[in-house]
């Protein structure tokens, strides 16, 4: 199982996810991030998806499980890049994402948490 | 047109082909000419048809039918181009069957009684060919007809920059399934592409909308929301938000201008312009 790379830029986490996702990598990618969020005092969350190409309804309610799970350590997560036929997938399968903000790239979504984080 | 019993009379309309060439040929050429009425020049109606001639000449005497498919080949090219020149099916098919009509009076002619057992075979031959053509240029209109759908749907679903990103797509016509379909994967890959934040639907050329469109645009936004823009859909009609309030259909929060103007001006404010009237400047 391979492990996904959670990188410190300031304030934030990027998690950037660059393979397959499988179940446990997702499992084990919520525990890192929590751990990693408590061990920086990170405020936000940056998940960029954009090399992921196949979700499944497991996956679609992981995003949601970490933001909630930030929002209670106090990190904002972006869920940033995804894919038209990502974003078809999911509203087929009725996952609303509810609770994730998004945007359409890194850039967007680092300024989204920037403008979010000042006004705190 | 093979086979020992029809041997002699076959070998005598192959005689007659051969020996009476230049007649039937010209009666055939005058014959389909007078048929295209001028769009396409004697000429050119005489080249097709002498490709045919000795293609059906060989093929008459050709036992192994290496030719027949040779023929069959030069028919559907021919029949093809009628199709794609507009001609009518008749005129297609007529271009063959008028051979038919040069043999027989020829045959008439000639006086020859016996030629007249060779004549059917040759004709159900001949049968044959006209139903063959007419195959060919009915798949050739087919194809037209997907051809000219496929870019009708490519011309009618276009996603224009209205800003620097705002993307608009004013959408005219009546939408279907399919097309809704379309619509919704062009905009969200230039969503993706340009990276612009605001989409603007306006569906002020639609005449009318269905349940299952509706649903479909309410999926795009929610696509659209997921990737990290946001859509607003503008120009719905009297007609159109009776028929959305009268099914029952949940619009949300999803935000809905009366025209593209005040969607224009939404996603402007939305993304930090103002826009300053000119005389008060």
């Amino acid at each position: 199982m391979r492990q996904i790379p959670i990188l410190k830029i300031g304030e934030l986490l990027l998690v950037s996810i660059q393979i397959d996702l499988q179940d446990q990598t997702v499992v084990a990618l919520q525990e890192d991030l929590a751990e990693e969020i408590v061990r920086t005092g990170a405020r936000g969350v940056i998940i960029d998806i954009s090399a992921v190409d196949i979700v499944d309804s497991f996956i679609g309610r992981m995003f949601s499980t970490i933001a909630a799970m930030s929002r209670l350590m106090d990190a904002e997560t972006v869920v940033v890049g995804m894919r038209p036929a990502v974003a078809i997938t999911l509203v087929e399968l009725g996952l609303s994402l509810d609770g994730v903000r998004t945007a359409l790239d890194l850039e967007q979504g680092m300024r989204l948490l920037e403008s979010s984080l000042g006004e705190r | 047109m093979s086979g020992e019993s029809g041997g002699t009379a076959e070998t005598h309309m192959s005689d007659l082909l051969r020996s009476r060439r230049d007649a039937v040929l010209g009666r055939w050429v005058e014959l389909v000419t007078e048929g295209t009425r001028g769009r396409i020049t004697e000429r050119e109606v005489r080249t097709e048809l002498t490709e045919l001639y000795d293609l059906v000449e060989r093929a008459l005497g050709d036992d192994d039918g290496t030719t027949g498919g040779e023929l069959r080949a030069a028919l559907g090219d021919i029949s093809r181009n009628r199709a794609r020149q507009g001609f009518s099916p008749t005129e297609t098919a007529i271009s063959v069957y008028a051979l038919k009509r040069a043999v027989h009076e020829q045959l008439k002619e000639s006086g020859d009684e016996r030629g007249y057992a060779g004549f059917i075979e040759f004709s159900a031959y001949i049968d044959e060919l006209g139903l063959a053509t007419f195959e060919a240029y009915a798949a050739a209109r087919e194809q037209v007809i997907s051809d000219q759908a496929e870019q009708l749907l490519e011309l009618s679903t276009p996603v224009v920059k209205l800003w620097d990103g705002i993307l608009a797509l004013p959408l005219v016509g009546t939408l279907d399934s399919a097309r809704t379909q379309v619509v919704m994967e062009t905009m969200l890959q230039t969503l993706a592409d340009t990276g612009s934040r605001y989409a603007v639907i306006d569906i002020t050329g639609v005449p009318a909308v269905d349940t299952e469109v509706a649903q479909h645009l309410l999926k795009t936004v929610m696509a659209a929301r997921l990737m990290g823009a946001e859509c607003v859909i503008s120009g719905i009609r009297p007609q159109i938000a009776y028929t959305i309030a009268a099914l029952g259909i949940e619009f949300g929060d999803i935000v809905t201008k009366a025209s593209l103007a005040d969607a224009l001006e939404h996603a402007l404010r939305g993304s930090g312009l103002r826009v300053v009237g000119g005389t008060d400047a």
